[in-house]
């Protein structure tokens, strides 16, 4: 099984070791993993932020890059949500409309890749303490994926996995709206602190960059003892160590 | 409709700095939705139930003009007075003259968010005319001075507290805090008002086309009292509250209730449908309906954002949003706040003095996910988000920063070398402790340095490594 690599730009740029992850854990459970190196954005944020015309150029870019793929995979609920959900809504070129429905089905975010395509809930990894578990929006609420990051956690052997209250509460990062308002954004990330510390977790997991970004700079900016991980990182880290 | 949206920010920014106001926001609203789930939880066929309501109300928006014709055609053969308003000034006008007709000093209210839409209240006073709500959250924001801050509960930012001091104050008797006591003392200053007033007004959450019927539910006893006891009563409703058949009101009954107040069924569901009639023992006279447009059939004219007028008025998106949980309702600047308020707010305005309403957002979902007639909201918002670009009503500087952004995502010779060029820089980039300092970000939160290499420029090494 071969799948091509879809690497969001917050990863590329701030956090490379979480798509090193990704490859190197797909690679263990069997998977040949491919990098379209013409890949750039799929063009979330100016889609948020209402630039349509930006956005679909980005998109037409993104379905041409990866039209032969036979999956598509990202380790973000967000990027993947584009893809899925929002690609369909922005007219993108007769021509590529094939090639658009072909990337929108084949495309997976990690955790709902490894468990409802590859089918393996415990990639043998181990890791004796604490986490929790912050639900991304998207992930949740746009790809529907609420279990199968769970699986994956809960099958770490010797894992202490503890839900937070609000789990599905959002952080608060949002895109622009992070700096846009950036007062109402700073106070949802404190609500989601707090019930993350209730949980006495040593890591909590997530598997967006963004929100590890936002609830990551709070906990840091309060020297809270709490470290934030990606899934793809984490799991890795349990089969590597 | 009198909108300060413009305001948003500025209040927004003084509502997260109250730190106990938010503790006692954040409690009631997460009360609210406590006890909505307790109420959804056992109930087996909720996502069918919400999927019908959805489908009724997409067939009553697409049919409103037959619907509301139909509606007219019924009531008025069972007696009842249908006036058509175009405009809030034409409603507020038509009530007026009832009331002058009637010499009328004094009127009971019901609750009715489309009341406050179109400002009655005031228009009343300053005739002289005194208008008593009897809704008891809307009794406590009036005896205040405010307007209510939520859909469904219009005082759900003031404690148990607060509204004894209110109370104390502005009625005269000693202070409690204790709820049956405080209700105790507002039925008591409302059953004068009540017998006395000439006119009733009231809302309606639904009105059925095949039968002419207004639907109330209520739980307080003020519904029934205020449209039962005086001689006229008065109806307000927007127009996109008709639906079709007597029978679709069961689905709505199973939703409206549990998603607004978290109760299986409210104490009092009225149908009204006639003024009284000779056998009967009681009802009033005269009974109007005033059929509200305001700015509603344009909305309809947008295929997208017309699902904005599926709402039932629940408020249950309110109490979910992570937004509203923070700023409260006042924030927003319209008698509509939250999530299905800021998207119908720009609709009945315009975008240009709402323009921070639908970026408000961290777009989390929560709203679609709870609204009980699958409203997505939270895209709509996305969608009013794409107008505002396209009216050009976009800060300037944003607008080059897109573009500059795009730029570079549109050119992977671009993204390649000015990711090497950020590198280059980033030992110049201003620092707090030794993370980046970001506008707008780093006053309250860390922000990651730019790693050393993108995983662009790892990959060639990642890519020879084997399993």
């Amino acid at each position: 099984m071969r799948i091509a690599l879809f690497v969001p730009c917050l990863i590329d740029q701030f956090f490379p070791q979480i798509a090193v992850s990704t490859v190197r854990l797909l690679r263990r459970l069997g998977v040949d993993v491919v990098y379209p190196e013409a890949q750039t954005c799929c063009g979330q944020p100016a889609f948020n932020m209402g630039y349509h015309d930006e956005a679909r150029k980005l998109a037409e870019r993104f379905v041409e890059i990866f039209a032969d793929a036979e999956y598509i995979v990202t380790p973000s609920g967000s990027c993947g949500s584009m893809v899925r959900v929002f690609y369909p809504t922005l007219a993108v070129r007769k021509g590529l409309q094939g090639s658009l429905e072909n990337v929108k089905k084949r495309t997976y975010e990690l955790s709902e890749f490894l468990v409802n395509v590859l089918k393996v809930t415990d990639v043998g990894a181990a890791f004796s303490g604490r986490i929790t578990y912050h639900d991304s929006c998207h992930l949740l609420r746009e790809l529907n994926v609420k279990d199968p990051p769970r699986l994956l956690l809960r099958n770490v052997k010797g894992i202490d996995f503890v839900e937070m209250e609000e789990s599905n509460s959002c952080c608060g990062f949002g895109g622009s709206f992070s700096v846009k308002f950036p007062e109402i954004s700073t106070a949802m990330v404190e609500e989601k602190v707090k019930s993350i510390e209730k949980t006495g977790a040593q890591y909590v997991v997530a598997g967006d960059s963004g929100c590890l970004m936002q609830i990551g700079g709070m906990l840091q900016r309060h020297h809270i003892p709490v470290k934030t991980m990606h899934i793809a990182e984490f799991l890795y880290k349990g089969i590597s160590l | 409709m009198h909108v300060t949206s413009k305001k948003f920010r500025a209040k927004a920014k003084e509502k997260t700095q109250d730190l106990e106001g938010r503790q006692k926001f954040y409690a009631a609203t997460h009360h609210s939705v406590k006890a909505r789930d307790l109420v959804v939880q056992g109930v087996l066929n909720w996502e069918s139930l919400r999927e019908s309501a959805h489908q009724i109300k997409a067939h009553s928006i697409a049919n409103l003009a037959d619907l509301l014709e139909e509606f007219e055609k019924n009531a008025t053969t069972n007696g009842m007075k249908v006036y058509w308003a175009g405009t809030e000034e034409q409603a507020c006008n038509y009530i007026l003259d009832l009331a002058r007709l009637n010499q009328a000093s004094l009127i009971v209210k019901s609750k009715s968010m489309v009341t406050e839409e179109i400002e009655l209240s005031h228009v009343l006073e300053k005739e002289g005319i005194e208008s008593v709500e009897t809704d008891l959250g809307e009794f406590i924001v009036q005896l205040a001075g405010e307007g209510p801050s939520h859909i469904t509960t219009p005082a759900i930012h003031k404690t148990r507290e607060d509204i004894g001091k209110l109370f104390a104050e502005r009625l005269g008797v000693p202070f409690s805090s204790d709820p049956a006591h405080l209700t105790g003392v507002a039925r008591d200053f409302l059953r004068e008002k009540f017998l006395k007033a000439q006119i009733g007004i009231s809302g309606g959450n639904f009105a059925i086309a095949e039968t002419g019927d207004i639907i109330i539910v209520t739980n307080e006893g003020n519904g029934r009292f205020t449209t039962t006891v005086p001689r006229i009563h008065v109806a307000v409703l927007g127009i996109e509250k008709v639906i079709p058949r007597l029978e679709d009101l069961s689905t709505f009954l199973s939703i409206l209730p549990r998603s607004g107040t978290g109760q299986k069924i409210t104490s009092y569901v009225s149908l009204i449908r006639s003024p009284r009639r000779p056998e009967d023992i009681d009802g009033p006279e005269q009974i109007h309906v005033v059929l509200l447009d305001n700015g509603r059939s344009e909305i309809l004219a947008d295929p997208v954002m017309r699902e904005v007028l599926y709402c039932i008025r629940c408020g249950a998106c309110l109490n979910v949003c992570p937004v509203y949980q923070t700023v409260g309702g006042y924030t927003y600047g319209s008698v509509y706040p939250g999530p299905i308020g800021s998207a119908f707010t720009p609709l009945m305005s315009s975008l240009e003095m709402t323009k921070d309403l639908p970026y408000a957002s961290s777009l989390c979902g929560r709203c679609s996910e709870i609204c009980p007639v699958k409203i997505d909201i939270h895209h709509l918002l996305i969608w009013l988000r794409r107008k505002s670009v396209d009216e050009r009503l976009s800060n300037p500087i944003e607008k080059l920063m897109i573009q500059i952004w795009f730029t570079m995502m549109k050119s992977p010779v671009l993204y390649r070398f000015m990711s090497k060029v950020g590198r280059v820089l980033q030992p110049i980039f201003p620092k707090r402790n030794s993370s980046l300092k970001v506008p707008l970000w780093s006053k309250s939160r860390d922000f990651p340095k730019l790693s050393p290499k993108t995983f662009k420029e790892l990959w060639p090494e990642i890519e020879k490594e084997t399993a």
